[in-house]
């Protein structure tokens, strides 16, 4: 039992929340106004719609794949649905996550299809997927920003569960928009650890083959993946836009670095079959906490590109050795 | 004869003109052993793909328990009672030994939830029926290659299996866990389950077969009880020709060649001395982590030994790096021929020049004429069966490769060939060539060390053999003075 406790201590996801508590207490070293509730709602902002795209790209890459499209298919997801709520004059919440997730489950579709029924590499699939769809944005769609939504979607974000104000005054408020990556973090979990159509996610991420010897129906498995994928990209787009009160056609584009350093960093391993939930929480958490703090440690703005990419490669490293180690070892 | 499972009757399948199978026949009872026996390219494998319905065959017929069947599908194999275990055994690295051992069972029964209890309870009873006691929670991927195949097994008996095909299942596996293995299979087969095991390796054939079948070129050449066939007869239905089993015995000479005093690497392996002379073959052998490749290492400067002396012709030589070892003309076929030993997908001529080619290196270009030229003699030489020089490496079976792995460094005229597992998946035509040829090069003058688990092949072609146990060598032995069961002992003790 006591191998077992150190195994646990000795985890990648333990090994990610001592990162963050030492972050923390250097963070609050520096600046002591960091201990506060205050803290914990910026957090949770930043991380709120990274948490849906990181949850959209840690199945895929579980089940052995990646994919690269997700920014260029929610541009295209928040600009298609403001367009179209403009048109008909549509002012409804659920309708709006409806069409999201409709043009997310398509692209995801279509990323499957040629992954799995053209045979494409992953990579070169949704990297193809993503210049398309990025193309199509500008060139259909065009490129305006909107910042006229609706009048209910407009207001939505000002829902909040809890809210804190701090001793100066400031009022720090919760959207209620959290329970969406919340609920969803949730079902992923349970889909992973307690489906058959999880486990066979991780079954043809661990080896594609044995999961045909074994009888799963992995075009099936992959299909299911790329399309669920898709419909959390398109869900992630439509909770930025009510977030942030904008659709533009450009502004994710370039965020998937960003998201597979924090899936890695979560213990998803780029070579897939491995990767948990709590770990891309943990994941998003530690790259969320070094984007709202640099500041605050006095490391100058133009620095926190480089900084930021320190931590992914100092990150993805820790995964990779714990790999490399585990093939090394003494077996069993 | 109602405990016949299965039986094929004229079984013909052909690839694009080429007949891999050509009306075959097998009978395979309940409560017995069945190995089926062939070289490579004789038709084992699609056999077996027939058999677990991933073929078609394009003739023939399939009874399963006396009912002719007219499709055979993998799934409906499966639910026949047919369970393949393949020679990488399509296990999941990522996933638990609980899993794994559950998985499939899951799926076939089209299972919506994972049951993590019943996944449990299934792979502890699968183990306990075969005996094998592995923590249920622990990742495969950190099981050894024994371990991985009792996970294998145990997942085939878990769905009501009635034949088990076992693929070359010794192929990684030490001598210990050979007979481990064989007690699962003898104790299976006790449960009134029908074994069919493919391997080409005679000595576990005649140990654990009851009823042998050899297919050569797609045709069954021969089949009956194992008591029925002597190593002779075996080996000439196999291979179509007559390899005589001798041992090797050279003239005696005082010509010393090569000599190694008190050879240590700290951490890896110790005070390791022997002398080769004119004529000598010798064998080095031990368990896996023995040390046995470690010492092969440091004699090519791999790895280099940290103490000791070694002398080439009673001249004291270093050798600290692989240039050393060149420059001596020492050689080297390591282990893992794939990864270590060839560059696939170059031609056959840039191999087999690859560790000489200085001496191409004529007025100040590479002479490619004379490469070619070598090369195709080479090919002449060593026997093997390749149309043309220019084809990448790859495309030469095994055996053919490995033949050519020896003649890049007998390119280089070495004095000493260092040969660490020679025939590892070289089937037995094959590997008779390149032990008459390590002879004629013993007595030519080459000292010949060869580093090999496979004690039938030492016990043939070395005429000393030194056991290796925890870095030590911990017996020298004259082969005349030993058998593979005394060997064998030695090994464990």
């Amino acid at each position: 039992m006591n191998a077992k406790i150190k195994q646990k201590l000795l985890s990648n996801e333990a090994i990610v929340v001592y990162i963050i508590l030492l972050l923390a207490l250097i963070i609050g070293a520096v600046n002591p106004t960091f201990i506060s509730p205050a803290t914990g709602i910026n957090l949770l902002r930043t991380m709120l719609v990274t948490l849906i795209f990181a949850l959209s790209e840690m199945i895929v890459i579980v089940s052995g794949g990646i994919d690269v499209s997700f920014p260029a298919v929610s541009c295209l997801t928040m600009i298609a649905t403001i367009k179209f709520l403009l048109a008909t004059g549509i002012d409804s919440v659920p309708i709006t996550y409806g069409i999201g997730i409709l043009i997310g489950a398509t692209f995801g579709a279509l990323n499957a299809f040629l992954i799995t029924i053209i045979k494409i590499p992953p990579l070169i699939a949704t990297l193809g997927v993503s210049s398309l769809t990025s193309g199509a944005t500008l060139a259909f769609l065009g490129t305006k920003i909107y910042t006229d939504l609706p009048e209910k979607i407009d207001t939505m974000h000002r829902i909040s569960i809890f809210s804190y104000t701090n001793p100066a005054g400031n009022e720090y408020s919760m959207t209620a928009l959290i329970l969406i990556p919340a609920i969803l973090c949730v079902l992923i979990h349970l889909m992973l650890r307690h489906t058959m159509i999880g486990r066979g996610m991780y079954a043809i991420g661990g080896d594609i083959q044995a999961a045909h010897v074994v009888g799963f129906n992995v075009a099936k498995t992959r299909f299911f993946t790329y399309i669920l994928s898709g419909i959390l990209a398109g869900t992630g787009a439509i909770t930025y836009m009510i977030l942030m009160r904008v659709a533009d056609p450009k502004v994710l584009m370039g965020e998937e670095m960003m998201v597979i350093a924090a899936v890695v960093i979560g213990g998803t391993r780029i070579t897939g079959g491995h990767g948990t939930v709590i770990g891309t929480i943990l994941g998003v958490a530690l790259l969320a906490l070094v984007k709202n703090n640099l500041i605050i440690l006095g490391v100058p703005t133009h620095f926190q590109t480089f900084v930021v990419g320190m931590i992914i490669v100092f990150g993805t490293s820790i995964t990779s050795i714990r790999a490399k180690r585990i093939a090394e070892q003494a077996k069993i | 004869m109602s405990n016949v499972f299965l039986s094929l009757k004229d079984i013909r399948k052909s690839f694009g003109g080429v007949h891999a199978l050509n009306g075959v026949d097998l009978e395979i009872r309940r409560g017995e052993i069945h190995c089926l026996a062939g070289e490579n390219g004789s038709g084992k494998s699609t056999l077996i793909k027939i058999i677990s319905g991933i073929y078609k065959p394009d003739k023939g017929q399939i009874l399963i328990e006396g009912d002719p069947v007219q499709s055979l599908t993998p799934k409906s194999s499966i639910d026949a009672g047919i369970q393949v275990i393949y020679q990488d055994f399509a296990i999941f690295p990522n996933l638990s030994v609980a899993e794994n051992i559950s998985i499939n069972h899951s799926v076939l029964t089209g299972a919506k939830r994972m049951n993590w209890t019943e996944a449990r309870s299934l792979a502890a009873e699968a183990m306990s029926r075969i005996g094998a006691d592995l923590d249920p929670e622990v990742l495969v991927e950190n099981l050894s290659v024994a371990n991985k195949q009792m996970v294998a097994i145990c997942r085939a008996i878990i769905n009501d299996a009635k034949l088990l095909i076992l693929d070359e299942p010794t192929a990684s596996l030490t001598a210990k866990e050979v007979d481990a293995l064989n007690e699962i299979i003898k104790n299976l087969r006790n449960k009134n389950m029908a074994i069919m095991i493919v391997n080409h390796k005679i000595d576990e054939i005649f140990n654990i077969a009851e009823q042998i079948t050899v297919l050569r070129n797609g045709e069954k050449i021969s089949s009956g009880p194992a008591s029925g066939y002597t190593r002779r007869s075996f080996i000439r239905d196999l291979t179509g020709r007559e390899i005589t089993e001798t041992t090797y015995e050279p003239e005696k000479s005082d010509e010393e060649i090569f000599r190694v005093e008190k050879l240590t690497r700290h951490g890896e392996f110790s005070d390791i001395s022997f002398e080769i002379r004119k004529g000598d073959v010798l064998g080095i052998t031990g368990l896996l982590g023995s040390g046995r490749g470690a010492v092969g290492d440091a004699l090519f400067g791999v790895a280099p030994a940290t103490e000791g002396k070694i002398f080439l012709n009673g001249e004291e030589i270093e050798i600290r790096s692989i240039d050393d070892a060149i420059k001596y003309k020492i050689g080297y076929v390591p282990e893992d021929r794939l990864t270590q030993g060839l560059f696939l997908n170059r031609s056959i001529q840039e191999n087999t020049t690859a560790a000489s080619l200085k001496k191409y290196f004529i007025r100040g270009k590479v002479d490619e004429k004379i490469m070619l030229n070598d090369t195709i003699e080479w090919i002449r030489t060593i026997g093997c069966n390749a149309k043309d020089a220019e084809a990448p490496i790859r495309t030469l079976s095994g055996g053919n490769a490995q033949k050519m792995v020896i003649a890049k460094w007998l390119n280089t005229s070495p004095r000493i060939l260092i040969l660490n597992g020679p025939t590892v998946g070289v089937d037995i035509g094959a590997k008779a060539d390149i032990h008459r040829f390590l002879h004629g090069l013993a007595k030519d003058g080459v000292g010949i060390i060869i580093i090999s688990d496979d004690l039938a092949e030492l016990i043939q072609n070395c005429n000393r053999i030194i056991v290796m146990h925890d870095g030590k060598a911990v017996r020298t032995v004259d082969t005349k003075d030993v058998d593979e069961t005394s060997l064998s002992k030695m090994l464990s003790d």
